[in-house]
């Protein structure tokens, strides 16, 4: 339907889509996936919608320079080369990385990848001076990009990032900032809202079409650098569907192959009717932080207490298996687990502890969301810690909002809500940084980043075994990452990550 | 008459005007961010400067308020924040699509809701007015995203007679209303959509059929020796006005969009919009739905003002 018969008003619009000739039936190998976001992730580089927009969208249009290994499922995902085929510091500068470009890569738009692309690309990202800078990107590029401090040229396919401080994990940080062709941007004159219909990237699938809100349907780039990881599929068509109920539907009346997490008690239905369930661990945290600030938690055998209140085996229960019992920020297959202080289940060591710290009955307020990305079911969950916590002498008060309200409390900090003990927020723990630092730097303290409740311990950089044992969180769940797939469905390999690789999925028709 | 119509076409521009200030206010009130959907929940205090800076959200509510007033007046209703779609193409797109569903609302729920009630009312305390004011209370009491995911799981998960969601095989893009292989999307969310007003209009509708016959000029009809069914033709006639009047809001209403319905089956119509732009506090969409909603909303009892006073003249001289 032409934009013009929209805007001449409703009646012609609906008019105009009485005429238009029906859709031809669906091409073999089509998958259909049925995301649980409100809407489809925007196109023009770093999407929204959380990760799951970098997991369909992002990945699968664009190139990172340094790109996720995600083609096992028995280990940690971890970075692997993408558009730059190689990268170390500066030998005579520890605040400048080197990153040689790979070459003979094309955009989708047939324009060549070089050094000159990456420049422009930090200029889109980070440089609000720039004509190419977009706000939008940068909002969403900008918490990867904490220590960048600029780039250079060095030739046509080498180029050097500065950092404000010595990163050793800037590499982790790049791999989450996409590359997007300035060919296609001066072709739409930098109208970004034209960019998102005719996106143009380097990544294994290229746009096909779009109706806005209702689905995105992608084709596979047979041109890929990585011949490995041309897509099987013939097409791939991402459905935005909020409601967990109208995805299981879906899944079962045949509209969508593959539904991203179900909910817990559609399991046995969906395995009834022959779908695959596949789950695997993920670097996800369902946990609560803590004000470091004001009230009970101050106290370290508080939180200690807390932590010892948890039956987290009740937990999993309650989510019919889906979830992995957590003792600390990241799931024990991480390579950089360590040794930490396990909390086990123990209510008797937890009311002693309370008791030492003087704090019967201990009062207290969490804010938690009615739903959210990443936050699994939170209301049955909390009401669950709830009744577990107030069982060993806790008197918790759930302070419930809505998702938006909630990450405006958390990106506040604890300044502005001093009355509220915990937030109860998801974090992803994929890399180094995001894993264990922000959660405790002082430096990240909000609304600087972060450190909602303003933890501060000039030791605990040292080990993470420490860190676990100043009980800087409450550990509840790791997620993993539930998806129902149709029998018809091939190929697919669940790494333990929030990205997932779509390339190899087939579908009998 | 025209001057009528003038005069309440002036009357539209004050409530547009309250609108679209308690909309601004109430936007502002709730808590929550509108840049929160293109800002990811680690922004730091220094980027959401940057942003809000952008976005024109760093500068007082009250001369934020102006300069979108400034821009509505010159048909200019802005960006969405989280899809950065102009604001008149999201609104128009989501209306187009709603009102599909109207379409076929309007006239089944008009239908079966008039007649429903006109029968019921023509026969009070008999058998027939029981089952036809139950089923009216039945169908305004059920929840009617419960009554959705139940046909879902009927229709479409156990029969697989009809599809469970979505707009057809490739969205609104391609919908073709005369192809089965579209028009089967819409009987569920149709369905679902019409049993409200079904009830609500059987029940206003019996009311008001009831009260006319107890009328005084019925008792004289049949005095002068009427057919009953002549009777009933001047009582139905009588007790039109009231109907329309409640058949002009549910107008109203279907054309606003369910929101909970739209969400249920997917329906990229003007109630999921709204609740998409609630959950981000998208701004501008929000103002834009909010505004054309209620203008429809003055424009529907316009119409509704004047069809009353062509069925019933004593209107006009009143």
């Amino acid at each position: 339907m032409g934009d013009n018969a929209r805007r001449s008003g409703l009646f012609a619009a609906v008019l105009g889509a009485a005429l238009l000739g029906a859709f031809a039936a669906q091409a073999a190998g089509t998958l259909t996936i049925g995301m649980t976001a409100g809407d489809l992730p925007v196109t023009t580089g770093n999407p929204d919608q959380g990760f799951e927009g970098y997991r369909f969208v992002g990945y699968n249009l664009y190139d990172s320079l340094v790109l996720w290994d995600l083609s096992k499922s028995d280990k940690a995902s971890d970075i692997k080369p993408g558009l730059a085929t190689s990268w170390q510091i500066d030998e005579g500068d520890s605040k400048r990385w080197i990153f040689k470009l790979r070459h003979d890569v094309k955009w989708h738009d047939g324009c060549d990848f070089t050094a000159d692309d990456v420049l422009w690309n930090m200029r889109y990202s980070a440089d609000d001076k720039a004509p190419e800078f977009n706000p939008a990107q940068f909002a969403q590029a900008r918490p990867y990009l904490g220590t960048y401090a600029g780039v250079e040229k060095i030739d046509d396919y080498t180029v050097a990032f500065k950092t404000k401080v010595p990163d050793s994990l800037f590499p982790y940080e790049i791999s989450y900032v996409m590359m997007i062709s300035p060919c296609r941007a001066k072709e739409v004159k930098y109208d970004w809202t034209q960019y998102a219909l005719h996106p143009s990237g380097t990544g294994p699938y290229k746009f096909d079409k779009t109706v806005p809100h209702q689905r995105l349907e992608l084709v596979p780039n047979a041109d890929y650098w990585d011949k490995a990881r041309v897509p099987k599929q013939d097409r791939l068509v991402l459905v935005p569907m909020p409601e967990a109920s109208t995805r299981t539907a879906a899944l079962l009346s045949g509209e969508v192959d593959w539904i991203e997490a179900p909910s817990p008690d559609a399991i046995d239905r969906l395995k009834s009717a022959s779908m695959q369930i596949v789950t695997n661990v993920y670097p996800h945290n369902w946990s609560y932080q803590l004000n470091f600030v004001k009230g009970p938690f101050t106290d370290k055998r508080v939180r200690q207490a807390a932590n010892y209140a948890l039956n987290r085996t009740e937990m999993k229960e309650l989510l019919n298996g889906l979830m992995l019992e957590e003792y600390a920020t990241v799931p024990p297959s991480t390579p950089y687990y360590g040794h930490p202080v396990v909390y086990n289940y123990d209510p008797d060591k937890a009311k002693a502890l309370l008791k030492e710290a003087n704090c019967v009955p201990c009062k207290m307020t969490f804010a938690i969301s009615t739903s959210g990305s990443g936050q699994m079911q939170p209301l049955p969950m909390n009401e669950l810690v709830k009744s577990q916590m107030d069982a060993v002498g806790f008197d918790v008060t759930l302070d419930s909002m809505d998702w938006n309200a909630l990450l405006k409390l958390t990106r506040e900090g604890v300044d502005e809500h001093p009355d509220v003990n915990a937030i109860n927020v998801s974090r992803q723990t994929q890399d180094p940084f995001n894993a264990l630092i922000r959660h405790v730097w002082t430096s990240a303290w909000a609304p600087k980043g972060s450190n909602w409740g303003h933890f501060s311990n000039p030791e605990i950089d040292k080990t993470i075994a420490e860190m676990n044992e100043e009980a800087v969180l409450i550990f509840v769940a790791h997620d993993v990452n539930p998806r129902a797939l149709s029998p018809k469905v091939h190929g697919f390999v669940q790494a333990q990550s929030w990205f997932q690789d779509l390339t190899p999925v087939s579908v009998t028709p | 008459m025209i001057f009528y119509i003038l005069r309440r076409i002036l009357y539209a521009i004050p409530i547009a005007f309250g609108v679209s200030v308690v909309c601004f206010s109430l936007v502002y009130i709730a808590p929550g961010d509108p840049l929160q959907t293109v800002m990811p929940p680690d922004a730091t205090a220094e980027t959401i400067e940057i942003v809000k800076h952008a976005y024109g959200f760093d500068k007082p509510i009250p001369i934020q308020y102006l300069i979108w007033l400034g821009h509505v007046l010159t048909g200019n209703f802005g960006m969405s924040i989280s899809t950065r779609r102009p604001v008149i193409l999201e609104v128009t797109d989501a209306l187009a699509n709603t009102s599909l569903l109207a379409l076929f609302a309007v006239p089944l729920s008009f239908s079966i809701g008039y007649a429903m009630g006109a029968i019921a009312g023509c026969f009070p305390g008999r058998w027939l007015d029981r089952l036809v004011t139950g089923t009216a209370v039945v169908g305004v009491s059920l929840p009617n995203y419960w009554l959705g995911i139940v046909l879902v799981v009927f229709f479409a998960v156990q029969l697989a007679l009809l599809p469970a969601t979505g707009m057809g095989p490739s969205g609104s893009t391609n919908f073709h209303i005369l192809e089965w292989s579209c028009a089967k999307y819409l009987v569920l969310p149709v369905f679902t959509l019409a049993m409200i007003p079904i009830g609500i209009l059987a029940r206003t509708t019996r009311a008001a059929v009831a009260e006319v016959r107890s009328q005084d000029f019925v008792q004289t009809l049949r005095a002068k020796g009427l057919s009953e069914w002549a009777v009933i033709r001047h009582v139905l006639k009588n007790s039109l006005p009231q109907v329309m009047a409640v058949m002009g809001l549910q107008f109203g209403y279907l054309l606003g969009g369910s929101i909970l319905v739209e969400t249920v089956f997917t329906w990229p119509g003007s109630g999921f919009l709204l609740s998409k732009a609630i959950i981000n506090r998208d701004v501008p969409v929000l103002q834009g739905t909010i505004l054309t909603l209620s203008l429809i909303f003055v424009a529907t009892n316009l119409v509704v003002d004047l069809l009353q006073s062509l069925v019933d003249p004593r209107i006009r001289r009143a």
